[in-house]
């Protein structure tokens, strides 16, 4: 099912008419597990990063028995080139309430945390007014919910769910095990619903349109629409929702400045496109997934430059604790210094993906497992410009 | 509550095992052998270290089989191609942090990491060196730990043991990615933050990075000394773990040839803390009456119950540290380490007509505290210090090796006389529950005229491994100068590892308890789990310690502390009577509160 | 009691005494004194009686949650590949000549400490930087100039 670029308006969206709080009061009266027949019809899935069915993620959590649960949303986004979450909270703050309070009744919850990075901290004091209305509100109407923030301090790690806990614990923002996963055990070790800011509102909003109308939009593998973040070398950088499923090519027509040599898709984490592959690379689960993050590089860029910064980033930002992403990424980011500097034979560019390759089965979390998403991709099309 | 089975394939074999197994403990049950460094039995699961990966069919992850729970029908591969390459890979990523100068490293030969690198083959080094050179400026600032970080791995196992078994938490992990490392509060010197020497960190780092500070050179320079008379003293649970470092089995009891190494090594004398540990039970035993009999009958309120012991300097500084409000129930009986340096230097020296500065006393402690505590000021009252140098179990094993001494083929010996007569009852401060059950044996039969009521002596209630153990014995039938002792019921409570000791410290604080009398050892299982004993440790060697030690106590012609023959006449010629004016001066000593944070 | 304790203690009342508010206690310290001082992180320690080495073991893991003196205004620079391409290197050079300090330094009057960031989320108008809570992107030299000359006209 080949889709072509299309902007859509559902996150962005004020209805006049339907306002996020009347589609809270429909659905408080609607059961349980019908909402959830919805959002598993509907085909969402997580739009932080691992693409995580929600209706079922709800449904385990419903499923446990545990006096008490949670809802958290994750408003860490800290993946470079993503700036899509502070736009919807700045702009429809209201639709994540929402989307929280739903979420809260579904699985049994009395208590929501909305964990937001530290550098969005000059948006609290408008969004703790509007959800302190909101919490008066549910209050008010006899819901037994209430939201609360949390600030991160600078570590991108903490969007990592498990890392999300230790953090709100008062801990070091060190990934956990898996299993057991949050659903069973997350946040106090209860059984907790962590998604991302726009999965929430997603939710909302299919609460609100029924699933069928989300479902005509995307492919078969990835329902509905995705907001994007898009940067670089593009005339209009900025926030875009588009329908999941078109070519990059598509994508470029629209947002390149004519010279685009490549793409990173999906943020630091993510995958670089070339130019010859743009065509047929599909935006979506089925082809490369991604958070929302596009960031677009022109001719006159150093692919090095870029897969060094990214690899800078992960030396710094990984927790640390588990040797393949700890030392993994030092080695990684001193190895292409020193194929650059001639200290290493290009060769050597070999011996370090195949130590990607071991990251990304042996790492503890996806932040080790997917450092090699970029090194390899950048190294396997831009090779020229890594060795001279 | 029977758990449900679960069944899986490891490397093709089916095994049933209870749900909640991890595949690491499951594939130990087919003597399937995975590596691992950041796991360890007495700690809770890390996963971090990532070695112990194994290839589950079907999962696109290789799961860390450390932390990984069973699950129906699993096929598990722990040898796979795509397995060996990610812990190669791995071990080679450690070796690459690592300043692995294993000839000059105190762990060579002992050592997890080069045990994997070895198996692992690792030659070439096919990754960039990334040691760094702040890295190996070690901290020495201990007299017990050395901290080498450019050996750390940072598996966290001695943060776990630090915070988990000791409740002290001076170690943490500090700061991320590549700037993460193991670090004390704003990276103080250890002797500066609430480190109380315990070892047991030590016990438990795979590496070098953590080892204890070493006299062995030192020791070995007054042993040649013409000019020193360099007499030895060897703590009780050392004779039941050495062997452990000398291709012996855990659990055999070798004092005999210990004493006969130590002879070898051309100590002029072997004697043994255990008289001293006799004699701390006479002082101990009295001051618990005495406190006993002040508060319950001349009702003085400034005596403190519950009285706590002090053995162990672990304990004593954790107590200093964060229970500064409680020293006045500490016994002010020194340890029997520092009374038998004490009574070394005066008594002892006199009688074989050296003078106490020519004297060097050595002691073989299963404990790294102990070389904190040889150096306290107060620990000098003979007018010298009374020990001055203390070696662990460990350190005493590289002796015996360095002097090629084939350890297995040695005779047994007997300790030099005197000083080297003890009971069965001081053998056992070896164990956690051994001080409690040796004065009860002692102070019970004071007071009524008779043996505890247990039979074979045996005070099964204050034995085991439980973290925090209670008993209640009653006295009945007193001697009449005991009279208000009759009909009491004496509550007595024990705990080992610091962990244990905070809850339980917690509790009387709480005023939940109605102890009058406590015991207290830093490690976990007492002093047979000390810092300074063989490595590894686990919960079944320490319990095989455990029983060797009992039964070393049950082999004792004597086993009672006020029945050795050598204590009645430091009594008699020396010291006088229990508490003294000497016992206080000699034997006796007091502590300081210190910061708590 | 000193002014620091003071103010744990009330971060520590308002948030609760559990580990759980280490995070929010940590950064009402940083609020109010831009770092966490030896003192402060031995008070959080006694006030949640958990150990202080764990204080210094979680704060050392964020990077806002400074353990060296810092000045009353911190300048943290986007240095990720957007920002990058837009020209952060121009207005870090630009900064610190301003303020004469390098890149992690303190000026003398304790005004200003300059720090770079990993990627604040403003890609689309890089170059970005965050100077306390405020953020401010678009930036080019001129206006990053002026931005810091605005700080150092307010009152101290
Ligand atoms: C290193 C790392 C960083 C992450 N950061 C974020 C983030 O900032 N925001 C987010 O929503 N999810 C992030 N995730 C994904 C979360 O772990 C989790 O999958 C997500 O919050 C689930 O929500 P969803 O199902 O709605 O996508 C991150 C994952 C990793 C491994
Ligand atoms: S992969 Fe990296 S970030 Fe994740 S747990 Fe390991 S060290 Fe930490
Ligand atoms: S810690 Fe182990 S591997 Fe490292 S130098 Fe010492 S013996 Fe060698
Ligand atoms: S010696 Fe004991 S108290 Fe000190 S760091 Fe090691 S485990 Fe902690
Ligand atoms: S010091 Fe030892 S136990 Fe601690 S993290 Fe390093 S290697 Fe592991
Ligand atoms: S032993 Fe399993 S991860 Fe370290
Ligand atoms: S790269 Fe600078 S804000 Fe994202």
């Amino acid at each position: 099912m080949e889709k072509t670029l299309k902007k859509v308006d559902i996150i962005f969206e004020i209805d006049k008419s339907c306002s996020p709080l009347a589609v809270l009061d429909r659905t408080l009266q609607r059961p349980a597990d019908e909402i959830i027949l919805d959002l598993i019809d509907s085909g969402l899935k997580g739009r932080g990063g691992a693409g995580f069915p929600t209706g079922l993620k709800w449904k385990f959590t419903r499923n446990e028995t545990s006096d008490v649960k949670y809802v958290i949303c994750n408003a860490d986004e800290g993946e470079p080139g993503t700036f899509k979450d502070r736009e919807i909270l700045d702009r429809v703050p209201e639709k994540i309430f929402v989307g929280m309070t739903i979420c809260a009744y579904v699985i049994g919850a009395r208590e929501g945390y909305i964990y937001m990075r530290g550098e969005y901290n000059f948006l609290l004091k408008s969004l703790q007014k509007k959800l302190d209305d909101f919490n008066a509100m549910l209050t008010e109407k006899g819901v037994d919910f209430q939201i609360y923030f949390k600030s991160g301090s600078g570590a991108y790690v903490c969007g990592e769910e498990s890392a999300l806990f230790e953090s709100m614990e008062g801990k070091r923002g060190e990934p956990r095990n898996k299993p057991p996963y949050p659903t069973v055990a997350g946040y106090n070790n209860k059984p907790t619903v962590i998604n991302n800011v726009e999965t929430l509102v997603y939710t909302t909003m299919i609460c609100h349109m029924g699933p069928e109308r989300f479902k005509e939009l995307g492919t078969t593998d990835s329902r509905g629409s995705k907001v994007f973040s898009v940067s670089g070398d593009t005339p209009i950088p900025g926030i875009y929702e588009l329908e999941l499923g078109m070519p990059l090519q598509d994508f470029i027509n629209e947002f390149g400045d004519g010279d685009a040599k490549a793409i990173q898709v999906g943020g630091a984490s993510g995958h670089c496109v070339p130019r010859k592959k743009f065509s047929d690379t599909i935006i979506g689960f089925e082809g490369i997934p991604t958070g929302g993050s596009m960031m677009v590089f022109n001719s006159s860029r150093s692919m090095y430059n870029v897969l060094h910064d990214y690899l800078e980033f992960f030396t710094e930002e990984s927790c640390g604790q588990c040797t393949p992403c700890r030392v993994g990424c030092q080695q990684l980011l001193k190895g292409i210094e020193a194929v650059k500097k001639g200290d290493k034979p290009p060769a050597y560019l070999n011996d370090l993906k195949k130590l990607t390759a071991t990251m990304k089965i042996a790492a503890k979390c996806g932040l080790g497992q997917s450092v090699g998403n970029p090194f390899n991709s950048i190294v396997d099309n831009f090779k020229e410009e890594i060795i001279y | 509550m029977s758990k449900y089975q679960v069944n899986l394939k490891i490397n093709n074999m089916p095994i049933a095992v209870e749900e909640g197994t991890t595949i690491l403990e499951a594939a130990r049950k087919l003597n399937f052998r995975i590596p691992t460094l950041c796991h360890h039995p007495d700690l809770s699961v890390a996963g971090n270290c990532r070695v112990c990966v194994v290839e589950v069919k079907g999962a696109k992850l290789l799961a860390a089989s450390c932390a990984t729970p069973v699950s129906e029908g699993m096929e598990v591969l722990t040898n796979s191609e795509k397995v060996r390459i990610a812990r190669k890979h791995i071990v080679e990523l450690l070796l690459s942090e690592h300043n692995a100068d294993c000839t000059k490293c105190f762990k060579n030969g002992h050592c997890e990491l080069q045990e994997i690198a070895s198996e692992y083959r690792i030659g070439e080094h096919v990754f960039l060196d990334l040691v760094r050179p702040e890295s190996k400026i070690q901290d020495i600032s201990s007299p017990a730990i050395i901290k080498d970080d450019s050996k750390c791995i940072r598996c966290q196992r001695c943060v776990r043991t630090c915070e988990e078994i000791q409740g002290v938490a001076a170690l943490g992990v500090i700061n991320k990615g590549d700037q993460q490392r193991i670090s004390t509060f704003l990276n103080k010197p250890l002797n500066e933050v609430v480190c109380t020497n315990c070892g047991q960190c030590i016990n438990r780092c795979p590496t070098g990075a953590l080892t204890e500070r070493n006299y062995i050179e030192e020791v070995w320079n007054a042993i040649y000394d013409p000019s020193k008379f360099v007499v030895v003293q060897t703590a009780p649970a050392t004779r039941v773990a050495l062997g452990e470092d000398l291709d012996i089995d855990p659990g055999a009891r070798v004092t005999g040839k210990m004493v006969s190494a130590l002879k070898k090594l051309g100590f002029n004398k072997v004697l043994d803390t255990d008289f001293a540990a006799d004699l701390t039970i006479m002082e101990e035993g009295t001051e618990l009456l005495t406190r006993l009999k002040k508060a319950l009958v001349d009702k003085d309120e400034t005596v403190r119950l519950p009285m706590m012991t002090s053995c162990s300097p672990g304990w004593i500084k954790f107590q200093e540290h964060m229970f500064s409000d409680m020293l006045d129930n500490l016994s002010t009986c020194k340890s029997p380490q520092q009374m038998f340096g004490a009574v070394a230097k005066t008594y002892y020296a006199d009688k074989i007509n050296i003078k106490a500065q020519d004297m060097i006393v050595v002691s073989i402690m299963p404990c790294t505290a102990k070389k904190f505590e040889c150096e306290r000021p107060e620990m000098r009252d003979s007018g010298y210090q009374d020990v001055d140098y203390v070696l662990t179990t460990r350190e005493l094993a590289m002796m015996i090796k360095q002097a090629g001494i084939d350890f297995n083929k040695l005779e047994e010996e007997h300790y030099d006389s005197i000083l080297g007569e003890s009971t069965g009852a001081a053998v056992i401060f070896g164990a956690t529950g051994g001080v409690m059950e040796a004065a009860l044996r002692t102070a019970y039969e004071i007071v009524t005229g008779r043996e505890v009521p247990f039979t074979n002596l045996n005070i099964q209630p204050v034995r085991g491994m439980e973290g925090v153990k209670e008993a209640t014995i009653k006295i009945k039938n007193v001697k009449p100068e005991w009279a208000f002792l009759e009909g009491v019921d004496l509550n007595v409570a024990i705990a080992h590892g610091l962990g244990n000791a905070r809850f339980l410290m917690d509790k009387v604080n709480r005023g939940e308890t109605n102890y009058h009398f406590i015991e207290i050892m830093g490690c976990p299982g007492g002093c047979l789990g000390g810092g300074g004993q063989p490595i590894p440790t686990s919960p079944e060697i320490r319990q095989k310690r455990a029983n060797a030690i009992y039964s070393e106590d049950e082999h004792m012609t004597i086993r009672k502390s006020h029945e050795n023959p050598e204590i009645t006449e430091i009594y008699k010629q020396f010291l006088g009577q229990p508490l003294s004016h000497l016992s206080h001066e000699l034997l006796h000593t007091h502590y300081k509160p210190r910061k708590r944070y | 009691m000193s002014t620091t304790q003071l103010m744990v203690k009330d971060l520590v009342k308002r948030n609760g005494r559990t580990r759980n508010s280490l995070m929010p206690v940590l950064q009402g310290i940083v609020q109010e004194e831009n770092f966490l001082s030896e003192e402060a992180m031995l008070s959080v320690a006694e006030e949640l009686d958990i150990s202080v080495a764990e204080v210094y073991s979680t704060a050392s893991f964020y990077t806002f949650l400074d353990t060296v003196p810092r000045g009353k205004n911190i300048i943290r620079v986007c240095k990720t590949i957007t920002c990058h391409m837009k020209g952060k290197d121009e207005i870090i050079n630009a900064l610190s000549n301003a303020l004469k300090i390098k890149v992690g330094e303190t000026t003398s009057d304790k005004q200003f400490t300059l720090l770079t960031a990993n990627c604040l989320g403003w890609c689309h108008k890089g170059p970005v930087m965050l100077i306390n809570d405020d953020i401010y992107p678009d930036l080019t030299v001129e206006k990053a100039l002026d931005i810091i000359g605005a700080y150092s006209q307010k009152p101290k």
